[in-house]
């Protein structure tokens, strides 16, 4: 059970290329096993076992329809990934922290040779 | 009043294109001059991931700029340099930007800065030459795989917006 821990978070189950595809194709709407099978061009096995590992993170659920097993997206898990992933913007986030700090400082600077 | 209001925001107005927006609790003759004054300028840019080790600054129409750094996380040297193309001082700034590792893809920047009640608001559109060098830069320092989980996530995104 070692290699568990590097699939039980949403970072590592987006970091399959596989399992990219399987999120992606559900981005589009609710699909079968089967659908996804057909989709990705893979054997239903493999299909399955991404399916476990998204579905352990709670990227996606599962629901039965008849004898069909339907899975959906579970976005919420994404916000950990997307929030890392957003790090052009959190770069410029921080940068401007800094510069307001900077212009506190040239604010007061500015007052007291107003009032001397 | 909330630090709400000094949100940054980036967004991709066109595919090549960059635009970053941020206002500011000072007036934009300071603003600009945090952003023109290479020993103001270092005090920020940084944005605690890298070590300025040179700055210069020619801010006139035709002047030049360049700035070196190390990153904090792997002590990786990088350049970026570039010309100032319009100096409306306090105003706007438009100017041309080369990072060191890509020579062939210069961008060019435009630096807006207005006023209202003692607030700047600040704007910069970035301009790629390609939707490839944009990409780069937005996730510039990424593994492939987090650009691809970017790209799914903007699916996402959409799909629930």
């Amino acid at each position: 059970m070692a290699r568990a821990a590097t699939t039980t978070d949403a970072f590592n189950a987006v970091a399959e290329p596989r399992r990219r595809e399987i999120l992606d194709a559900l981005v589009r709407g609710e699909r079968s096993v089967n659908d996804l099978v057909e989709q990705l061009g893979v054997a239903q096995p493999v299909v399955s076992k991404h399916l476990r590992v998204l579905r352990e993170v709670g990227l996606v659920r599962v629901r039965d329809e008849g004898r069909q097993r339907i899975y959906r997206l579970e976005p919420g898990p994404l916000r950990e990934v997307f929030d890392w992933v957003k790090d052009y913007e959190r770069l410029w986030t921080e940068r401007f922290e800094l510069l307001d700090a900077v212009l506190d400082e040239l604010k007061q600077t500015e007052r007291q040779a107003e009032t001397e | 009043m909330t630090t709400e209001d000094r949100r940054v925001t980036v967004s991709t107005p066109t595919e090549t294109q960059i635009l970053i927006t941020r206002e500011f609790y000072a007036p934009r003759h300071l603003v600009y001059l945090a952003y023109t004054t290479p020993e103001l300028w270092r005090r920020w840019w940084h944005a605690n991931r890298a070590e300025i080790i040179a700055v210069e600054m020619d801010v006139r129409a035709g002047g030049r700029w360049r700035y070196a750094a190390r990153a904090l996380s792997n002590g990786y040297e990088f350049e970026f340099h570039g010309e100032y193309r319009e100096v409306v001082p306090d105003e706007r700034l438009v100017s041309t930007e080369i990072f060191s590792g890509t020579p062939h893809a210069s961008s060019l920047s435009t630096a807006t800065f207005a006023e209202k009640d003692g607030r700047t608001y600040f704007e910069m559109l970035i301009e790629h030459t390609s939707k490839e060098n944009r990409d780069a830069q937005l996730t510039s320092g990424m593994e492939d795989g987090l650009q691809d989980a970017l790209a799914l996530l903007e699916d996402v995104a959409r799909e629930l917006a």
